[in-house]
């Protein structure tokens, strides 16, 4: 789960890291208010999960609160990177003399964390050389290492890698990190993706877990894995990859997926039940797939779950379905289904093929 | 032959004595796998009987290799208690640690390996279905039933796609079935595989699957053009994925343009692997490759 920023200022300042005074409005009068409680010049900043606010008029200074509220009520409403923009940060304006850029991350490649930094931050971190950047692989188990940054930075640092570790992130990114006039050290922005595997020893009661999506929220209350996606094809599977590839075969027979769904290992009927009713709910969805790969699950418990879920959607399934099972018991599951003789259901034996007949339905 | 798994292979089952564990425990069995126990401190000093075979449970990973000497774990712990029960495995340092729980925290398996990375032992996993070598023994929860021995080797991020490969090919048959996981940090890569797949002589072909997500698959191809004799045939899946999403596995998702299935492919091709669109074609190109063999 990413992080906006403001979250972000919150969490850092549990821990001790120095960050702007601020909050966060969702009206010009607010943001005014804001500012005139901090009485000092402001930024007032986008709140978009989504990098490059400042080049895309998202970060603007204002030095008063009438100024505030103008400069809201332009950033309000926004679209940065096909992210609307519904709050805004007001942050105290600093007084910059340096800006660096500090990173922890996963590294996939080396299997491992990575601290990262450059003296040269801000908004063209893109441009800098990685000659100029330091990548130092962090062992959990040991900490950081004293090389990883500048001395100075290093009581800073150190207060940002126990936010990494203590919140389970996968990333805490800071651009910039900023020494003030003053020689005062701050975060003045912050980047932050939480470790979904870890919720169940987070503490999340600050953030709103529910997705954007109306339909991903219900997915995610009856506990489906479902992503929205923006065609007409609903897609039902068990197994992240086969769905993911029944996605691309249905695109490739020339239609748009309108989901990702894996319903997992041993479905039964509940499950298959809630995943047909996420799916046709969606009112996008003019076919749906069920591509079913028998592995330890047999296809023919496979198919009473869907003709059970069929029974207890009844009037609700109004869209044809395409079934495809295969694997473990095949032949057992299609003639059960092929009793069934439900009007809306179609089998095809093959992913190809039953891909091509949902997309036919369904473009 | 087969790769990491054989007939010879002895198993231990950490969390043996849950439901999960139970089930494969039997279904590994069956499989002709010679499992020699379990771990679990709580249970430790009992007898499980597991159909017509019954099964002591060890106080620890260390206690179970010194009295059985087995050489392979298969670890079905709950997340919260994946972390130490792998620490355990590589401090017993048992050759093969098989990772099969969902939903550990990432920084528990980075701490994993900042520690097993030296070590004797192999991770495989977290997140993964095992390995099976058909015909000889099956850690993990591959079914068994698909396919038997042959000359093709595969490796892969997704379980299901492994089935349907193995499904499709079943009359040519594989030597061993890698499935190893698609969370961010793995223990065995790609890379891995290939290079054991090439020494391995009992494997003639190799089937490589990947998915949207970091570059492991870049990084395979690198390694492909430069050590691997063996004609390789892959698949990727998720180019209709739209970016910032996670596609159901923790470390399927595209960031930015980085890790999208075009890149790998692409890279797969450059580096001389015939890459299918779909599964079964896929399986079309791996049969004729073993036609021309
Ligand atoms: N509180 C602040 N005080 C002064 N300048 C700021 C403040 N916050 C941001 N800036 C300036 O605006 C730039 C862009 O803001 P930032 O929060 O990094 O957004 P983004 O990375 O999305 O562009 C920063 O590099 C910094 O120069
Ligand atoms: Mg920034």
């Amino acid at each position: 789960m990413d992080l906006y920023e403001h979250q972000a200022m919150r969490l850092f300042a549990a821990h001790q890291v120095p960050v702007p005074a601020g909050d966060v409005a969702a009206s010009p009068s607010a943001a005014a208010a804001i500012a005139a409680r901090i009485g000092r010049p402001t930024v007032i900043k986008a709140q978009v999960k989504a990098g490059g606010r400042g080049k895309a008029g998202g970060v603007r200074l204002a030095p008063s609160p009438e100024a505030a509220s103008a400069l809201a009520g332009e950033i309000l409403g926004m679209e940065i990177k096909g992210h609307r923009v519904r709050q805004v940060l007001v942050a105290e304006a600093s007084d910059i003399v340096e800006e660096y850029y500090l990173a922890f991350l996963i590294d996939r490649a080396d299997r491992g964390i990575l601290a990262m930094f450059s003296a040269s931050g801000g908004m063209d971190i893109e441009q800098v050389p990685a000659s100029a950047i330091v990548r130092t692989p962090i062992d959990p188990a040991a900490g950081l290492p004293p090389e990883a940054f500048p001395e100075a930075l290093q009581p800073v640092a150190a207060k940002l890698w126990e936010v990494f570790v203590a919140s389970d992130a996968t990333l805490v990114e800071v651009n910039p990190l900023i020494v003030d006039r003053s020689g005062k050290v701050l975060a003045v922005d912050g980047k932050v993706t939480l470790d979904d595997n870890a919720f169940f020893r987070q503490d999340l009661s600050d953030y709103s877990t529910e997705a954007e999506d109306p339909l991903e929220q219900r997915a995610a209350a009856l506990g489906l894995n479902y992503v929205k996606l923006d065609g007409t094809v609903g897609i039902i599977g068990n197994g992240a990859g086969l769905v993911m590839s029944t996605l691309d075969v249905v695109a490739g027979a020339g239609a748009r997926p309108a989901n990702f769904l894996d319903i997992g290992g041993g479905a039964g009927a509940q499950v298959m039940a809630d995943a047909l009713s996420v799916v046709l709910e969606d009112p996008a969805v003019k076919s749906v797939l069920v591509n079913v790969f028998g592995g330890i699950t047999a296809c023919d418990a496979v198919a009473t779950g869907i003709i059970q879920a069929l029974e207890l959607l009844g009037d609700a399934v109004t869209r044809p379905i395409v079934v495809r099972l295969d694997g473990n018991n095949a032949a057992a599951g299609r003639s059960l289904l092929a009793e069934a003789a439900h009007p809306m259901v179609e089998q095809v034996d093959t992913m190809d093929g039953a891909a091509a007949r949902a997309a036919g339905l369904g473009a | 032959m087969a790769i990491w798994l054989t007939e010879k292979s002895r198993v231990v089952v950490q969390g043996m004595t849950g439901a999960e564990g139970l089930k494969h425990t039997r279904r590994m069995l069956a499989a002709g796998t010679d499992v020699a126990g379990g771990v679990n401190p709580r249970k430790a000093g009992t007898l499980v009987q597991v159909k017509d075979t019954s099964l002591p449970v060890f106080a620890s990973v260390g206690e179970a290799v010194k009295e059985t000497g087995a050489d392979v774990s298969v670890i079905f712990v709950p997340p919260a208690h994946t972390k130490s029960a792998v620490l355990e495995a590589v401090d017993a340092e048992i050759p093969l640690a098989v990772v099969i729980t969902e939903g550990v925290p990432v920084l528990d398996t980075a701490t994993v390996w900042a520690r097993a990375r030296n070590s004797a032992t192999r991770i495989i996993g977290p997140n993964c279905p095992g390995l099976i070598s058909p015909g000889r023994a099956n850690a993990g929860i591959i079914p068994s039933d698909i396919t038997g021995a042959g000359p093709i080797g595969l490796v892969s991020k997704s379980g299901t796609l492994t089935y349907q490969l193995m499904h499709e090919l079943r009359d040519i048959g594989f030597s061993t079935c890698v499935g190893i996981g698609g969370d961010p940090i793995i223990g065995t890569t790609h890379i891995d595989c290939l290079a054991a797949f090439e020494a391995d002589p009992a494997t003639k072909a190799i089937v490589l699957i990947g998915e949207i997500g970091g570059d492991a698959e870049e990084r395979a191809a690198a390694f492909i053009a430069s050590h691997v004799t063996k004609p390789v045939v892959g698949y990727i899946a998720g180019f209709t994925a739209p970016p910032g999403k996670t596609m159901g596995h923790a470390g399927a998702i595209v960031s930015g343009s980085s890790g999208t299935a075009e890149a790998k492919k692409a890279a797969l091709e450059a580096a001389g692997v015939r890459v299918g669109r779909t599964p079964s074609e896929t399986a079309r190109l791996m049969r004729a490759v073993i036609g021309s063999l």
